[in-house]
């Protein structure tokens, strides 16, 4: 096995503080991000190594996205339902809400983090846990509920596989659906020889069978299953969870206890959503026609069925999706159904990894919403991190105009706090490109004085120049080649010189 | 105020504020921009896509009985799950009894079941209905793991099934009428017996079923199985047989 030079030895990201919350030191975000994103680039094995796995995906995708009779109808279909939901967000909650509470199950309601871990750590208090599994959920990594429970002293497995890798590793997810693609196998087989006492193995197979033989017991002994919820059905109060490992299935169907922790976003009105909705999550997220289970939970055990949890709760997490609420301007990414496309596709994702981004939810939709969820002061650094190229908005089944979103930031951080020098800059070049003479002589002593510029290395040009080359500057302006410009006839038969001919 | 009163407050506060309109950017919103669109619908009179208008593009679920039968075992078999149609019950008694002996299996797990009942009767090896009196008062014997061990020492566990999906090749079970919510998903080996009526086109189609059967009370839980389980997360290798069955047998009887 070759040795890997990945950065991922001391995993960066502000998440490896298990206590930390929302509030963290202002610039340091920043600088992280920085210094992670040139370490990650520097690293080409690791940088090819996602590429071959995200390749492989973009493959399968467009192969299932082929079936669709019309794929892009079909995303506005999705992005209709979603849209119809989350601009009725109260009315869906309220029905929901009493749906849900009507088949048996419980509703909390959280504000932020530390109110929806309170009334997790009460539901496991009181259910006297022993032990507790969980389902793979990205809103308790948003919430850092393992850390609460562990804590007070409640053992917590993740039990889906890749979790369960990044859990062993104590590390956070990279990506929040693939969560430990930038992991290989030979580390993973170190990883279950040190923590699970089995013999080195290659095979991605047999590693698999390893972790499945250890979580069996643990499904059976454990008295509080903990899932996410992939969406909520206001039309039926059922909730629904889309899975592949079937780890999902046996959390909610052998432990006594069954919570399940959701953002408020995820509601659709009808069931028949679903029909559009849980397709298009597949195709986009994975390149599968439907992911291996979709299940619906409308409250524990019915009266008369033989097995289920006896209790179910659901916990709605407020925690800053208000507030993206309020924006109508970017309204639209509570839309999100966390499908991971915009991440897949991303050319700043694959070049610098998901723990750059110190985020919960990495790649561009997460840096849409965590200025929103975190403060835009700290965070607005991640909407400078996109080449706006659009590959996000393209790929997203419900059509969240996410690129435009990160400018809608830097604008608004901007205006948040003005940036003196750089508009300085723009009123000064405002000044001289209105005064053709003034333009022309400052040209000229631009081009003249550019080689010297380079060299002074001013504070702003440093930073450009550190990772570009500064264009040769041409021995005459625009303006004057255009004067003396051949006839047109000439010029059409022959490619047209530039100034960096010389 | 409380938590919830508190969040549906500040829900309703947001949303005083009109957004753009479905498939409307918030640069093309009335006065937002260059661009003047019509305004934002009013709320309560939302447009609300009918599925039937989405249905067309969708994959196909298949026009006719024989369509859907074709893509059923189509999509099963890119699945790799294994499909089986057999003529009578007898036939997929031999075709069950053979695959046991193949796997040698000890034991496998079952619910009462009209179709299930027939096809079991004779197997040559131990059986475990999971809705049997005897398991049911195991269970209800507080912090007793009975049931869920002698489930999980099961090879395999057969169910009925409420639909099969010809769109997506999927396998619709309920908590109600496939033996409870562990008994698809816990033994290593899954086998549904079906027939042939209970193919529908669509997810759609499988809703409609659904409240033709149980009406507005749904059992507590619903499955689509699309496939054996897998996982992908070891440097986006395929392997069947995550945490749930490595194989999934579908014998469609008639
Ligand atoms: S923003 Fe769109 S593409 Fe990205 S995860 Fe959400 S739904 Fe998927």
């Amino acid at each position: 096995m070759p040795p890997h030079p990945s950065p991922t030895a001391t995993p960066p990201g502000p998440h490896a503080d298990p206590s930390g919350d929302a509030e963290r030191g202002s610039h340091g975000a920043k600088k992280r991000f920085l210094h992670d994103a040139r370490e990650y680039v520097r690293d080409t094995d690791h940088r090819a190594f996602l590429r071959r796995a995200l390749a492989g995906y973009c493959a399968t995708r467009d192969g299932q996205k082929a079936r669709y009779r019309d794929w892009e109808h079909a995303r506005d279909a999705a992005s209709l339902a979603k849209w119809n939901a989350v601009n009725r967000l109260d009315e869906m909650l309220v029905r929901f809400a009493d749906a849900f509470e009507a088949g048996g199950g419980k509703v909390h309601w959280a504000r932020d983090a530390a109110e929806a871990r309170e009334i997790i750590l009460g539901i496991v208090r009181a259910a006297g846990a022993k032990a507790i599994i969980k389902s793979k959920c990205m809103t308790t990594e948003e919430i850092h509920l393992n850390a609460a429970l562990e804590a007070e002293g409640y053992g917590v497995v993740e039990s889906d596989l890749g979790e369960f890798i990044q859990q062993l590793r104590g590390e956070p997810p990279f990506h929040f659906v693939f969560p430990c693609m930038h992991v290989r196998r030979g580390e993973i087989s170190k990883l279950f020889e040190e923590h699970l006492g089995s013999a080195p193995t290659e095979s991605p197979e047999e590693l698999t069978m390893i972790a499945r033989r250890y979580m069996r017991r643990l499904y059976v002994e454990a008295d509080v299953g903990i899932t996410g919820a992939n969406f909520l059905v206001a039309e039926t109060g059922q909730i629904s969870i889309t899975e592949n490992e079937g780890n999902a299935r046996l959390t909610a169907a052998l432990p006594r206890v069954h919570v399940a922790l959701a953002g408020i976003e995820k509601c659709v009105e009808r069931l028949d959503d679903l029909a559009v909705l849980l397709p298009m999550l597949a195709t986009a997220g994975t390149g599968q026609p439907l992911t291996c289970y979709n299940t619906l939970y409308g409250g524990p055990r019915a009266p008369g069925e033989c097995d289920g949890p006896r209790e179910m709760h659901i916990v709605l997490l407020d925690n800053g999706r208000a507030a993206i609420l309020a924006d109508p301007e970017q309204r639209d990414s509570l839309q999100c159904i966390r499908c991971g496309a915009c991440l897949n596709v991303c050319p700043i994702f694959k070049n610098v990894g998901g723990f750059t981004y110190g985020t919960t939810y990495q790649g561009p939709i997460g840096s849409v919403i965590t200025p929103h969820l975190r403060g835009l002061g700290d965070w607005n650094h991640l909407s400078q991190a996109s080449s706006l190229c659009g590959a996000c908005t393209d790929a997203c089944p419900v059509r969240i105009d996410i690129h435009h979103h990160l400018l809608h930031n830097r604008r608004n951080a901007v205006r948040a706090a003005p940036n003196r020098l750089e508009r300085m800059g723009h009123r000064m070049f405002a000044a001289v490109a209105a005064r053709p003479r003034l333009f022309a002589t400052g040209g000229t002593l631009f081009r003249r004085s550019l080689w010297f510029l380079k060299k002074l290395r001013l504070p702003l040009l440093r930073d450009w120049i550190a990772s570009r080359d500064l264009p040769q500057a041409p021995a005459r302006s625009f303006r004057d080649q255009w004067r003396h410009r051949a006839p047109p006839a000439v010029a059409r038969s022959r490619p047209a010189t530039t100034g960096s001919d010389r | 105020m409380n938590a919830r009163e508190a969040i549906l407050a500040r829900v309703r506060e947001a949303l005083t504020v009109p957004g753009p309109g479905p498939h409307q950017r918030a640069g093309e919103m009335a006065g937002h921009g260059a661009t003047t669109h019509t305004a934002p619908p009013p709320r309560g009179s939302l447009p609300v896509l009918a599925l039937e208008a989405a249905r067309p593009w969708l994959p196909d679920g298949g026009a006719t009985p024989e369509d859907r039968l074709a893509l059923l075992a189509d999509n099963l078999g890119k699945l790799k799950a294994v499909f089986h149609r057999v003529p009578t019950i007898h036939a997929a008694q031999d075709l069950l009894f053979s695959i046991a002996r193949e796997r040698d299996w000890k034991r496998v797990a079952w619910h009462a079941h009209p179709l299930v009942e027939p096809i079991l009767a004779g197997i040559p090896c131990a059986t475990h209905r999971v809705d049997s009196a005897a398991a049911l008062a195991a269970d209800l014997a507080t912090d007793s793991t009975t049931p869920k061990d002698a489930l999980e020492a099961c090879d395999a566990g057969i169910t009925g099934c409420d639909a099969l999906v010809a769109q997506t090749g999927s396998i619709l079970v309920s908590s109600a009428t496939c033996g409870g919510r562990a008994l698809s998903v816990l033994p290593p080996v899954h086998v549904v017996v079906a027939t042939p009526e209970q193919i529908v086109a669509t997810l759609a189609d499988a809703f409609d079923a659904l409240r033709e059967r149980h009406g507005s009370s749904f059992p507590s839980m619903l499955s689509f199985i699309t496939g054996p389980s897998r996982t992908g997360d070891i440097e986006r290798i395929l392997v069947l047989g995550a945490h749930g069955p490595k194989e999934l047998f579908v014998i469609l009887v008639g």
